[in-house]
């Protein structure tokens, strides 16, 4: 069936709560409302108010709440309205979500999902277009999803859903509506820890993720004009990184351009520029470079497509690697 | 002057359950007709108006910019259309130097202490202009994460103490940010050291979609208050005479040291959350229409006139006029050039790292040129 990156997430929230009886939807304005992004839509009136809670405007308490539903057999899936509205669960996520098996040296634990749509480019309020998923991936005891597109929205929300460890599931709202993709009616889940090649090419790899793999796709076309095979990898897992996958781009091409939304401080094109240094070293013919945001609080809408990585400034850096 | 009567346009009916949810709250306009007329003339002379005027310019600054908003001059917006009086009343019965902190449902109160109108539509313009002087008109920017500005108000008034200084501050806020902990936080701590500060929270009976007995099982949220041990305090949001006695009285007590006040000031959302919601979704909007005669504006002026204190054209005037004075205010915003991403990324630090430099914001130089 085709379907857009919100109705297939709506699709697998529906199917998680058809084959796991103890699973439970909460967050602000998802019941009747269907959430700000209709991500929820019908869900309430399907499986009732107990399975799909509107909560009270407290994302600490709902978000801790989820840590004790998860001790006594509940399958918590939280929707956080917006990107910077995750900051006051902060503490409940590192503190003990991150920790719980450790706690438990390994025993138990604690099998619940935060859905957080993120990022810019919809013009939106300030504090609406944030990306961070660094500070996710840099929190210890948390594994941090990204999807790109519909059907892996959907496939990798299952697998976030089943891991059996909290998850952040982040959602790029800027692809919530961009288009119908084919989508299988029944959604099996995806493989959590999986990059994808969206495309090979045997000259330089762009990596990218979320809103920025269709970026990266779109300067593989310039690039396939002026000659260059481009392979473009799709990330998904922002935490663990797919080792195998990124070292098999870097050392068959030899040219690696990572690109992200995100500040660049410290941010996940700089792990992955790390791993290739100390890993595939020998293999490259260019240093990794990175395309980002820049370090400073996501801009007031209209300057927003200086913050977020465009087309031109991929393709100039991709050639920067392959005429280096 | 006109015989006061009782059913007068000043107090009109809202239907069962909103005249449940307003009994007991502070009413001026919902007084006996004598004694209403009596407090409006008791005020000094020029206040009534005063009050009725801001709210006018709250009014046409909603107004022009849902249209704005249509017209795709300015991104989404949170209209606050039937809260004027609780934001007129929250900045008229403060001094210029006390401090406000609003949230984004006040972004034009600050207007009432002289800022253009254009800036803060500036702001929903996505544009960084959008961002008021904080310092010459003691308003902080205008907070998004809910229930964040409380400590901060928290901190200037408890500040303003400690350095010996009569200043108030005034938090803005809504039934949704008493769920949040920090709500509770600064509630706690103000209490705590004594802090001047004012918390006036609108229970519109909204946060979103979600109605307040989701929200909290306290059906009067100034009830809270006592748990902090402060004097918790209902008034009529639709009611700018019973907002601004109840501010002022929370503002003198704050002066006298006698520490923080909640003021649940309570009414209806009669509009949308913002200009991307759709109540009809979630809520009967005939109840909102039961409510939809409480408007404060209309309740104003027949009170105005009622007292003598107006009359009908004068006050049209001034609404008038209020509305004439954004009607070109398309064309400023569009003669506002938007800065360089240089300047903006200039302006995060004191002394901007290399990081943030002209050369180094975006790809080095050696990169970019591919
Ligand atoms: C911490 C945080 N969580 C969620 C949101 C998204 N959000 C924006 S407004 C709103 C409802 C607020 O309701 P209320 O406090 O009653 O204020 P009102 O909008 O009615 O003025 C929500 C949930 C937010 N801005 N901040
Ligand atoms: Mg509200």
């Amino acid at each position: 069936m085709q379907l857009n990156m919100v109705e297939a997430i709506g699709r697998a929230l529906g199917q998680i709560l058809e084959d796991d009886p103890s699973s439970v939807l909460m967050g602000e304005d998802i019941g009747v409302n269907g959430g700000v992004f209709r991500a929820t839509v019908g869900l309430q009136q399907r499986f009732g108010d107990d399975r799909v809670v509107d909560t009270p405007l407290a994302e600490a308490g709902f978000v801790g709440a989820a840590i004790g539903m998860c001790l006594v057999g509940l399958h918590p899936i939280v929707e956080i309205q917006f990107d910077a509205f995750v900051y006051p669960a902060l503490q409940q996520l590192f503190d003990h979500a991150g920790r719980f098996r450790w706690r438990t040296q390994g025993a138990y634990g604690l099998p619940m999902v935060i859905r957080l749509p993120y990022g810019g480019g919809t013009k939106a309020p300030e504090l609406h277009s944030d990306s961070p998923e660094t500070i996710f991936s840099h929190m210890p005891g948390l594994r941090v999803v990204i999807p790109s597109d519909p059907r892996s929205a959907g496939e990798l929300l299952l697998a976030a859903a089943g891991c059996g460890d909290p998850v952040i599931f982040m959602e790029p709202k800027r692809m919530y509506r961009r288009g119908r993709y084919e989508v299988p009616e029944a959604l099996l889940a995806g493989d959590l820890d999986k990059a994808v090649v969206v495309r090979d090419g045997s000259d330089l790899s762009l990596i990218a993720y979320g809103a920025m793999v269709e970026v990266a796709e779109g300067a593989a076309d310039v690039l396939a004009q002026e000659g260059a095979s481009v392979r473009v990898v799709d990330l998904r897992s922002i935490y663990p990184l797919d080792r195998d996958e990124l070292l098999s781009a870097a050392s068959e091409t030899g040219r690696v351009v990572v690109v992200q939304e995100a500040p660049r401080h410290c941010g996940v094109a700089a792990e992955i520029a790390a791993m290739i240094q100390e890993e595939a070293a020998d293999s490259m013919l260019a240093p990794t470079l990175r395309v980002t945001g820049m370090d400073m609080p996501f801009p007031l809408f209209q300057s927003e497509d200086e913050m977020l990585p465009s087309i031109p400034r991929v393709v100039a850096t991709a050639r920067a690697a392959l005429n280096y | 002057m006109t015989e006061p009567s009782m059913t007068s346009p000043a107090r009109p009916t809202v239907g069962a359950p909103g005249a449940q949810l307003l009994e007991g709250a502070l009413t001026v306009l919902g007084d006996e007709p004598t004694s209403r007329v009596a407090h409006l003339l008791s005020l000094p002379q020029e206040l009534p108006l005063a009050l009725f005027s801001a709210m006018a310019r709250l009014r046409a600054f909603d107004e022009r910019a849902v249209i704005l908003q249509r017209q795709g001059v300015i991104g989404t917006y949170p209209t606050y259309f039937g809260e004027e009086a609780v934001q007129a009343a929250g900045v008229l019965a403060l001094s210029n130097e006390d401090w406000l902190f609003p949230t984004y449902r006040q972004t034009a109160a600050v207007t009432l202490r002289g800022c253009p109108p254009e800036v803060p539509l500036l702001m929903w313009r996505g544009h960084p202009g959008g961002w008021h002087d904080v310092m010459r008109y003691r308003v902080a920017p205008i907070c998004v994460p809910i229930a964040t500005n409380y400590p901060h108000a928290v901190g200037a008034a408890w500040g303003a103490k400690l350095k010996g200084e009569k200043v108030v501050a005034l938090a803005f806020g809504g039934d949704g940010s008493t769920s949040a902990g920090e709500f509770h936080e600064a509630c706690n701590l103000a209490a705590v050291v004594g802090a001047p500060v004012i918390f006036l929270v609108t229970n519109n009976q909204w946060a979103i979609s979600t109605p307040i007995s989701k929200q909290t099982r306290v059906t009067r949220l100034a009830d809270k208050a006592a748990a902090y041990g402060m004097p918790g305090i209902r008034v009529d949001s639709f009611d700018v005479f019973a907002c601004f006695e109840a501010v002022r009285e929370a503002a003198d007590r704050a002066r006298a040291g006698l520490g923080p006040t909640l003021i649940e000031a309570v009414g209806y959302r009669l509009g949308p959350h913002g200009t991307a919601d759709e109540p009809s979704m979630y809520r009967d909007q005939a109840q909102a229409g039961l409510w939809a005669a409480m408007e404060p504006l209309g309740r104003t002026e027949a009170a105005l006139i009622e007292a003598g204190l107006a009359d009908q054209q004068q006050l049209e005037q001034i609404r008038k006029s209020a509305a004439a004075a954004l009607f070109d205010v398309a064309d400023r915003l569009a003669a506002t050039p938007l800065p360089p991403i240089e300047e903006i990324a200039d302006s995060v630090h004191l002394r901007t790292p290399w990081s943030l430099s002209p050369e180094r914001l975006h790809e080095p130089k050696w990169i970019s040129n591919g």
